[in-house]
């Protein structure tokens, strides 16, 4: 493992941002529309709250914590798009960066990203809902920790059909983490679902942070069962998907693909 | 003569096509060999393999005396590789783009190096310029100078001049053989332009639907087709006249 490999692949990411407009207002556009829409959504349903405590936590908090799932997954995927669009790939697997230095530089771009992303995300639902996110407590760290294991996780898994598909598979990189939404449970309690996409909800991490969030702002403590299976279901995800990613690289090494890739 | 590159009985199959069949050639160091044949011959998949961008159906491949597909990685830290369909991020300056290869390959102090590079291939003037303002010569003598950052033992080029103008072609020509002459640079090149090939090549090998059908110096190969010059042998072969 090789820092200096790390960092360059991340400096060209760095170098990429900086003087593009487009691609930073891809980090901050959707964020700040999102929150404007169910900010007002939620200042609106707020008046017939009555029932159910915290309403706007609810909202808010799961909204920005979505977001950064979501921002993960593209903080990788997207990143590998961009070198596909500028037909550099091959320029960087004929370097000796490996497999593993390419997917780690590739999850600090999207921890920088979604730093970016939370920071202006945090900002506003203060400034506009006087919503302050860290009423969360300590918790927030371990959510956001699961949420990125698993925004990494499915960004790494679309990366690797990419890879193995070619463009036809680059909608993936804009559209997967919206597949797990519904189950994720990230705006209603896990409850309300139906009996058979509970179960599945058991085995989608996202669900449990959503669960625990809504734990802590009801003021129910520090949800440590909620916590322990996300982070387990992570770190399988985790393994299962960068294990994915080798295999599909091995298979296009084989099939010759990789110098066809973004024809 | 040192031996850089060794391929023996090379094979490539994709869904049962033969896309190379039992090539064979060694490439001596400092020496230029032109790999040649027409489109679909098995030429960039021969250069994917000797990457390790593909991996091979059979056969035996050694780089530096080491074996290609258990020291893929060590391999490339001593090799580069340029083409005419392979470009750079758009969006990033020539220096900013030598930078990050340079950190790629772990080279230290890279200033002097990219500076050295840019002067040498005449394109200084163009180090702030975002690689999207550049034309396609422009960007092929850019990645050419990357290609050559890592001071590479063996140098893979796959048409490396098909986007540059009579004088640029010459030039980088010129350069390439300098680079051969004062580092002993091994080179694997290939072009569709046969005047380039017989300039260039100390040795060629012909391909032709992915098997060698004829190795040897650019004379020697001329006369055993019994044609003119390396053109025709080539016209000869794509029109299958033998």
């Amino acid at each position: 493992m090789s820092v200096h490999r790390i960092q360059a692949i991340f400096l060209r990411q760095l170098f990429l941002y900086k003087r593009s407009i487009p691609r930073l207002m891809g980090v901050l556009y959707w964020p700040v529309l999102d929150l404007v829409l169910w900010g007002f959504i939620t200042i609106y349903l707020n008046q017939y709250r009555g029932t159910l405590p915290a309403f706007v936590s609810f909202f808010l908090g799961a909204l920005i914590l979505w977001d950064l799932l979501f921002r993960a997954q593209q903080g990788i995927s997207i990143s590998f798009l961009e070198d596909i669009w500028s037909r550099n790939l091959l320029n960087l697997f004929v370097s000796p960066i490996s497999v593993s230095e390419y997917v780690i530089s590739l999850m600090f771009v999207s921890l920088i990203k979604i730093i970016l992303t939370a920071s202006v995300s945090i900002f506003l639902a203060w400034l506009f809902y006087s919503f302050n996110i860290f009423i969360i407590g300590v918790s927030l760290l371990p959510l956001v920790l699961n949420l990125l294991l698993l925004g990494w996780a499915i960004g790494i898994f679309t990366t690797a059909l990419i890879l193995r598909f070619g463009s036809q598979a680059e909608v993936l990189a804009w559209g997967v983490a919206f597949l797990f939404q519904p189950v994720s449970a990230v705006f209603y309690p896990v409850s309300v679902l139906p009996y058979p996409i509970q179960v599945l909800a058991m085995w989608v991490p996202s669900s449990h942070v959503f669960e625990g969030m809504r734990t802590v702002v009801s003021g129910g403590g520090f949800p440590v069962k909620e916590l322990t299976w996300a982070l387990s279901l992570n770190l399988f995800y985790l393994l299962f998907a960068t294990l994915f990613f080798f295999r599909m690289f091995k298979a296009v090494r084989v099939k010759g693909l990789l110098g066809k890739i973004g024809e | 003569m040192e031996k850089i590159v060794s391929v023996k009985n090379l094979k490539k199959a994709f869904n049962g096509f033969m896309a190379v069949d039992d090539v064979s050639f060694e490439i001596g160091k400092g020496e230029i060999l032109g790999l040649l044949g027409p489109n679909g011959a098995g030429k960039t998949t021969i250069i994917h393999i000797l990457l390790g961008l593909t991996i091979p159906t059979s056969g035996e491949i050694k780089i530096f005396d080491m074996e290609l597909c258990k020291k893929r990685r060590e391999i490339l830290n001593y090799i580069n590789f340029s083409s005419s369909y392979v470009s750079l991020p758009l969006s990033l300056t020539v220096r900013e783009n030598l930078r990050i290869f340079a950190m790629l390959y772990g080279i230290k102090n890279s200033k002097d190096r990219i500076d050295g590079l840019l002067n040498d291939f005449e394109i200084t003037d163009l180090g702030d310029k975002l690689v999207r303002k550049l034309s396609s010569g422009q960007v092929t003598r850019v990645c050419l100078a990357k290609a050559l950052l890592n001071e590479p033992k063996l140098l893979l080029l796959d048409e490396p001049t098909a986007s540059l103008d009579p004088d640029i072609a010459d030039k980088t020509r010129r350069l390439l053989k300098r680079f051969r002459d004062e580092r002993g640079l091994t080179i694997l090149y290939t072009s569709h332009n046969m005047k380039e090939m017989e300039e260039m090549s100390d040795r060629i090998v012909f391909l032709d639907k992915g098997k060698v059908i004829a190795a040897g110096t650019p004379d020697d190969v001329v006369k055993e087709f019994k044609k003119e010059n390396l053109e025709e042998v080539f016209i000869g072969v794509a029109r299958g006249e033998g």
